[in-house]
């Protein structure tokens, strides 16, 4: 290490400096084998048709509820479909709603807070209350309701979504822009005579950009828990197309008798759910300094 | 103290005032035209125009509004389209048990959140510590209804220890809570550690294990009381979060609450009832957030003087 060559007072020092590489090579491994796993399912989502064994859709009574075995991995439903088909295809509703819904509320959410930040005043008092106010309604319950008032369509689910998320995103971009309104770089293009339009779009956004792509990450994790929240309610995507959620729901008759087309479903959530948290556990822990131990 | 508490009761008006607005635009305002929602797809022309007059659907919208307004503070929510009792008397009947089951999941996601992250931040760095991260993070990512299904096969279906559902005695209540309980563990650990991590390193803990305070005191007394006010905010937020969670699992246990009345209700068009149990739920939220904000002037005398 180097240490007895310099003075006494370096040698801890140098070992803490082991200590940090060391720990960013094993969150580095841990941040691959996420991004592995979710590419993996992502990817057998895509390819859905040419990955799943079996028709999602077809009934086979003579099949129901069989244990998992070679050619039904994952067994069969009380239809006697096969649960694996019915999790690679239900990827695609479960990941696309989620993501398109989180999409949303980001562009919202990040509208509304950074128009809020730049603004200030009575419109960032105004503004902010009512977000306040959104965030008040339990996050299922508000999207319970939106699905009550737009109806279970692809679009009223990802609305669903979205809505939970607008709050959460007008936060973290307002305090951002709070942080950056008056950096230097931003007084200096406001000197040269830049417009709003042009320090908003060219000096605050790319500098807002890392809490925002954080917290977009953190809140897949909670959209695809309320997608497949909705789904399990019955509120979510339509029998008998395959979604997470809803396959849990079509399970929970056969917790005593098939209890395998009632554990994979929320396995798939589990892993990833978890693989996405861990993902924005650590670009946090990359992106903000402050939050290290 | 009395100043402190009577800004914060101020305070939390105009976010109930802005709750109830919103819960007008997503019932009467999103949908275009609620009467159409509520009436049965075969109705006729007049049966849907009568429906309207009745609910008043022809005022201008500032008229239905105030008229809303004035409902609202009466808690007259209107009747159930179902069963035609009025809204507040079903909802009554239901509250309750949903606060039950919601106070006991809090509870026993208080004491093993508090206690994870206690015993986390003790061996900061450990295998026991990064045991307990793990878990955290596993338990955060659980869907709450597979969690609740998994503990009814062990418990139920496996062990035949506990009913899978239904309600009347403790026995009842233990597997529901538990599940709304364990998934709301996982951010009071979270918040506990880091909030006891920050306290440990201060001077006075330096100061009291230098004169020979007990470990388990100076971790209990000296450090968990003056890292309890981003703990208690954590678990005013998690309030909402977890009532949320109380509607998914009332629906997997078959426990008689709001959430299930809601899901129930809106699968049959009753947006009466739906409504109302939004609009009870989210006040619910704001009234436990403000009781939180005055647990602060509790918990740190300095707050209110700020």
């Amino acid at each position: 290490m180097g240490g007895h060559v310099g003075p006494v007072g370096t040698a801890p020092a140098g070992r803490r400096w082991v200590r940090l590489v060391r720990k960013w090579m094993a969150s580095a491994i841990l941040l691959w084998v996420c991004c592995a796993v979710l590419l993996i399912i992502v990817l057998s989502a895509v390819f859905a048709p040419w990955v799943a064994p079996h028709d999602p859709l077809m009934p086979d009574i003579l099949r129901s509820m069989e244990p998992p075995q070679p050619g039904y991995w994952l067994g069969t439903d009380q239809l006697g479909r096969d649960v694996l088909s019915r999790l690679i295809w239900g990827a695609r509703p479960s990941l696309f709603l989620s993501f398109a819904g989180v999409g949303l509320g980001l562009l919202v959410g990040g509208a509304i807070g950074v128009a809020a930040g730049y603004m200030g005043g009575r419109v960032d008092l105004v503004v902010m209350r009512l977000v306040d106010a959104l965030m008040a309604f339990p996050g299922l319950v508000l999207a319970i309701a939106v699905v009550s008032a737009i109806g279970t369509g692809v679009g009223g689910i990802i609305v669903a979504v979205g809505v939970y998320s607008v709050p959460v995103f007008a936060r973290v971009a307002r305090a951002a822009v709070l942080g950056i309104k008056d950096a230097e770089y931003v007084q200096a293009a406001r000197a040269v005579g830049a417009s709003d339009t042009r320090i908003v779009t060219r000096h605050v956004l790319p500098n807002i950009m890392a809490p925002v792509l954080v917290q977009f990450t953190m809140r897949i994790s909670t959209a695809i828990l309320v997608a497949s929240g909705l789904g399990f309610l019955g509120l979510g995507v339509q029998p008998p197309a395959p979604e997470w959620g809803a396959m849990l729901s079509d399970a929970r008759s056969l917790v005593w008798s098939a209890p395998w087309a009632m554990i994979y479903p929320g396995l798939a959530i589990l892993v990833v759910t978890l693989a996405v948290n861990i993902i924005g556990d650590i670009l946090r822990d990359m992106l903000d300094p402050r939050l290290r131990d | 103290m009395a100043r402190y508490i009577l800004q914060r009761l101020l305070l939390s008006l105009p976010v109930l005032l802005l709750v109830v607005t919103l819960s007008f635009i997503i019932f009467y305002v999103i949908p275009g035209d609620p009467a159409l929602l509520m009436v049965s797809p075969d109705a006729s022309y007049a049966e849907v125009e009568a429906l309207r007059r009745a609910l008043g659907l022809t005022d201008p919208l500032y008229v239905q509004y105030f008229r809303y307004l004035g409902e609202v503070v009466r808690l007259d929510f209107g009747s159930s389209l179902r069963t035609g009792l009025p809204v507040l008397e079903e909802i009554q009947v239901r509250y309750p048990n949903t606060f039950l089951l919601a106070g006991a999941g809090m509870l026993i996601a208080v004491v093993l959140g508090l206690a994870a992250g206690l015993i986390s931040a003790a061996r900061h760095n450990t295998w026991l510590d990064r045991l307990l991260t793990l878990v955290v993070l596993v338990g955060v990512s659980t869907p709450v209804f597979w969690l609740g299904f998994i503990l009814m096969l062990i418990f139920s279906a496996t062990l035949l220890w506990l009913p899978s559902g239904g309600t009347g005695t403790i026995a009842h209540l233990i597997l529901p809570a538990a599940t709304l309980g364990l998934h709301s563990t996982a951010d009071i650990a979270r918040v506990t550690r880091a909030s006891m991590l920050e306290v440990l390193r201060q001077d006075y803990i330096r100061t009291a294990r230098a004169k020979g305070v007990r470990e388990f005191l100076v971790l209990n007394w000296h450090g968990l009381r003056n890292a309890l006010i981003p703990i208690v905010t954590m678990i005013g937020i998690r309030f909402g979060t977890l009532l949320g969670g109380v509607v998914l699992v009332e629906n997997v246990f078959a426990w008689p609450g709001i959430g299930r009345l809601m899901v129930d209700a809106l699968r049959v068009r009753d947006y009466p009832v739906v409504h109302g149990a939004a609009l009870l739920l989210a006040v619910t939220v704001v009234v436990l957030n403000l009781l939180v904000d005055l647990s602060y002037a509790r918990l740190d005398p300095r707050v209110r003087f700020d």
